[in-house]
């Protein structure tokens, strides 16, 4: 005979395959939805499809045609604002990381990031349109909201790269130190060269937010429509107002009556596969960074 | 010896990346003043709090009899977030423990990218999916006259809110100390008995914070809720009422109101009583987090 199992014995087993099948099932119930959406967006918006959808202008009150404008727009947007985003954030996360003292003034600072952080978008709405628009005489542009997108990604640039650099060992900057270096000279010899994949992995993750976003730019710059000439890329000014691809689709799926379905979900797609393609690249960026680290 | 100009320049350098440092502080403290000093002149002159906070009446554009209650409004947020909650809570926190907890190497990489990438699809896309899958999917099950409501809106609400549970969750349950595991696995407790009478209890803080975090997205949110819950300012008696949060009013409205206007500088009200809320739920959950650290 062998042990025979307790009755407590069985019932903590079956408990046990209970609770792992149930937290399974949360789990992949988290999984399901982004299968699902991806699927059907790109199911409805199959007819639609076509380089020349990427590349045409909306024709018949934005009924029919392409996403151009909006596209080029979108990227006028991202660029401009991760343009003056990351400058100063990574310099904010190098002050962090390797000036400040462990007080009460980098506490502030640390709580200030958080906050910002959690700032709801139409908040970085209002003060875009109160700073840039009004106060700084900017209008409604690509400038205005290109800033009110870069003070949006600020926190979340200044907290990637300040892991970046973290995961830089003391000892490599001790060394640096020891043979004469400056401070300056050894972040820029030492700690720059060997985080830097780690801080662009973080820039770009910020390329999808700023691509997604819709509510900071409606008051800042997007418009409804904006008729571009096809095919130039330099069709935009900085001081013009433009499209954008998350601001189209609020559009043409709210605003405007009778548009053919396959348009918002070809829009959407576009959206959609952008921002994942985007994040899938720095995600794989940083799988291999991982697998090669050498300390 | 080295160049004076070289010492020059790093000495500017390094007040350059110190005045970064500060910028999070003067953002903060900018998106305060700016949004405050378009709201400030009707909130000196003519504002009434008891109405503003205690009526349901949004009338903001009546010719006779202006009224500017938000208690709808309030309503709107909180009823939408409140469902989203009760559906991401549980399933972001049961996602983080099985992740932790119930899966190794592959699996539990594989989950994370996905959970990542589905942070990432666009408010304007969950929104997207809100009025064109989700809206004829209520209306079909519930016999719904529309289906743009609370249920709508906290189903997407909740989707959007629980990769930051997820992911903030999962950090506090790695924080607790494997020796802990170790001890009650020693006692021939089982894994789920670990999870329910140890690890809960002790990730408390952090998981409080994963909630918190999870809170402020969902108050915050702005294109998903303008979408997907309809647009009756109304305090809602059922999950299939159709309401209006605070941040979608200000994004369906502030387009329409004529700039210094009483309405506009009412809906930069609205904007200051949105940061005021997300600023004490952000730092709420930093000082949960803080809570554990300090342990």
């Amino acid at each position: 005979m062998t042990f025979g199992e307790t009755k407590l014995g069985r019932k903590k087993r079956r408990n046990e395959a209970i609770a792992k099948v149930v937290f399974l099932g949360m789990a992949l119930s988290m999984i399901l939805p982004l299968v699902l959406i991806v699927g059907y967006l790109f199911h409805q918006a199959w007819p639609i499809l076509s380089l020349d959808f990427l590349t045409a202008m909306p024709r018949r009150g934005m009924r029919d045609g392409g996403i151009w404008p909006a596209l080029l727009g979108t990227f006028y947007l991202v660029t401009i604002s991760l343009v003056i985003a990351t400058p100063i954030g990574v310099a904010a996360a190098i002050y962090l990381n390797e000036y400040s003292r462990d007080n009460w003034f980098t506490r502030l600072i640390h709580l200030a990031v958080v906050n910002l952080a959690g700032v709801p978008s139409i908040v970085h709405a209002l003060f875009g349109l109160g700073a840039f628009v009004m106060f700084a005489h900017l209008g409604r542009s690509i400038l205005a909201a290109s800033l009110t997108l870069a003070i949006m990604t600020l926190p979340v640039i200044i907290a990637s790269t300040k892991e970046a650099l973290a995961s830089v060992p003391m000892a490599f900057r001790e060394a640096c130190w020891s043979v004469g270096a400056t401070r300056w000279q050894t972040i820029r010899g030492i700690v720059l060269p060997n985080s830097i994949s780690g801080i662009l992995t973080g820039i770009i993750l910020q390329v999808s937010r700023a691509a997604g976003e819709t509510a900071p730019i409606m008051f800042t710059g997007a418009v409804f429509y904006k008729a571009i000439p096809e095919g130039r890329l330099f069709a935009y000014g900085l001081f013009d107002q433009c499209m954008a691809l998350s601001m189209h689709l609020f559009t043409i799926s709210t605003q405007v009556p009778e548009v053919p379905p396959a348009l918002p979900f070809g829009t959407a797609v576009v959206l959609v596969m952008t921002v994942l393609l985007v994040n899938a690249a720095s995600i794989a960026l940083r799988a291999w960074l991982r697998s090669r680290k050498k300390w | 010896m080295r160049p004076r100009w070289e010492t020059a320049l790093e000495w500017a350098i390094e007040w350059i990346i110190r005045l970064c440092g500060v910028s999070a502080i003067l953002f903060v403290l900018g998106i305060f003043f700016f949004v405050f000093r378009e709201g400030s002149g009707y909130l000196f002159h003519g504002f009434n709090p008891v109405q503003f906070f205690t009526s349901i009446e949004w009338y903001p554009t009546s010719q006779s009899n202006v009224r500017y209650g938000v208690l709808a409004l309030i309503a709107g947020t909180a009823s939408v977030t409140l469902l989203a909650m009760a559906i991401a809570v549980p399933f972001g926190l049961g996602a983080a423990i099985f992740i932790s907890e119930f899966c190794t190497g592959k699996w539990r990489e594989s989950i994370k990218v996905v959970i990542e990438l589905l942070a990432a699809i666009p408010s304007v896309v969950w929104g997207f999916i809100g009025l064109t899958v989700m809206n004829p999917l209520i209306i079909k099950i519930f016999n719904a006259p529309i289906g743009l409501n609370v249920l709508n809106g906290g189903i997407i609400l909740a989707l959007m809110s629980v990769p930051i549970i997820v992911s903030i969750g999962e950090d506090a349950l790695k924080a607790v100390p494997d020796s802990y595991r170790e001890a009650a696995l020693a006692l021939g407790a089982t894994r789920w008995q670990l999870v329910y009478r140890v690890l809960l209890p002790a990730a408390k803080n952090g998981l409080l914070a994963a909630v918190l975090l999870g809170v402020g997205r969902a108050v915050g949110e702005t294109m998903a809720v303008l979408m997907a819950t309809g647009h009756a300012i109304k305090i809602p008696t059922s999950p299939l009422d159709s309401v209006r949060t605070l941040t979608a009013t200000i994004a369906a409205e502030l387009g329409e109101a004529p700039v210094h206007s009483q309405h506009y500088q009412v809906l930069f009200i609205i904007g200051i009583l949105l940061f005021i809320i997300t600023f004490a739920v952000n730092l709420l959950a930093d000082l949960a987090v803080k809570g554990i650290k300090g342990k």
